[in-house]
């Protein structure tokens, strides 16, 4: 039955939310979930192939080039260079970081793939190819099998890489 | 490693649609959060809900809303046994057709009759609002019908 309360103080309807849902499992298989756990003890797992001796990270349990599996894992530094960037000043719904702010390609030392990161602790004017940044954690107790265990990278202080050490990574 | 140590974690990927809904539409989801049933004069005098902007029969402009219900006949249904995540009920029901009193057609919601044994074609049902604090101007404002005389 119809109850007597109105709600005409609310003014009328006019629109409707009709969200779009999809709800899935992933996994993200044996060897990114090494990975994904190396994140959680604070370091980046890379894995090498035994063909061409190439370290990927994040490894997706084979070699694109040989078709083997890489089967070494391999540890990989905290540290590493800027081989590009992107500074993003444009705002988009949802956005969680202040801008403008710095997406980079950062090739691990030790790795022979680059990885996407955010960079902070640097004016965004002030990036440039070569640079030199360190990865900051989430405190300890805080790790998750997650990137989000990665805060971002920040410039560590050490002269710049010379052009010739990353120029195959671009 | 074992494949067994491999990784798994639940998504949800969504994407936040809003939609506008118009004078008659609109006019229609505002009476449900008010806990009224409203219906709209087609062009041939016919009443038709849930309402729509155009008789489908002419396509001429619709009329004045006029209220509709609270109850009305179960022109058709089909029983659920095992109600889904996005369903309306958590328990077993019925989706039904409900021709609700002076509305010349028919709409679709569940009918909680509490079995199929206990729902007939031609059966009256009158109209279960959710608490009028809980309603937002949507279908699922009507939480469900019921078989007259409160069977359920």
């Amino acid at each position: 039955m119809a109850d007597p309360t109105t709600t005409e103080d609310l003014g009328p309807v006019t629109t409707l939310a009709t969200p779009i849902r999809l709800d899935f499992e992933f996994t993200p298989g044996v060897a990114q979930s090494r990975f994904l756990r190396g994140l959680e003890q604070g370091k980046f797992m890379g894995q090498r192939c035994p063909t061409c001796g190439k370290v990927y990270v994040p490894s997706r349990g084979s070699c694109p080039t040989d078709g083997v599996p890489t089967t070494e894992d391999v540890a990989l530094a905290n540290v590493g260079t800027v081989t590009t960037y992107c500074v993003v000043n444009v705002p988009f719904a949802g956005q969680s970081i202040e801008i403008p702010y710095i997406c980079a390609q950062v090739l691990l030392d030790g790795a022979n793939i680059s990885f996407m990161g955010l960079i902070q602790e640097i004016p965004a004017d002030q990036i440039r190819m070569g640079m030199r940044v360190e990865a900051v954690w989430v405190e300890p107790d805080q790790l998750t099998p997650s990137l989000e265990s990665v805060r971002y990278f920040r410039p560590n202080g050490e002269p710049d890489a010379d052009y010739e050490t990353y120029k195959e990574y671009l | 490693m074992p494949d067994s140590e491999a990784l798994h974690a639940s998504h949800r990927l969504e994407y936040p649609y809003s939609r506008s809904v118009g004078p008659v539409i609109g006019a229609f989801l505002t009476g449900l959060r008010d806990g009224r049933l409203l219906g709209v004069k087609g062009s041939n005098g016919s009443v038709i809900v849930p309402p729509t902007e155009y008789d489908p029969t002419t396509g001429d402009d619709t009329g004045d809303m006029v209220d509709v219900g609270p109850g009305g006949v179960v022109e058709s249904w089909a029983w659920v046994s095992h109600p889904l995540p996005k369903h309306p009920l958590t328990t077993p029901f019925a989706w039904a057709l409900v021709r609700l009193d002076g509305a010349d057609t028919a709409l679709l919601h569940a009918v909680d009759s509490g079995g199929p044994d206990e729902l007939a074609t031609g059966d009256r049902v009158t109209v279960r609002f959710r608490p009028a604090a809980e309603r937002i101007g949507a279908m699922a404002d009507i939480e469900a019908f019921v078989p007259e005389g409160g069977a359920a």
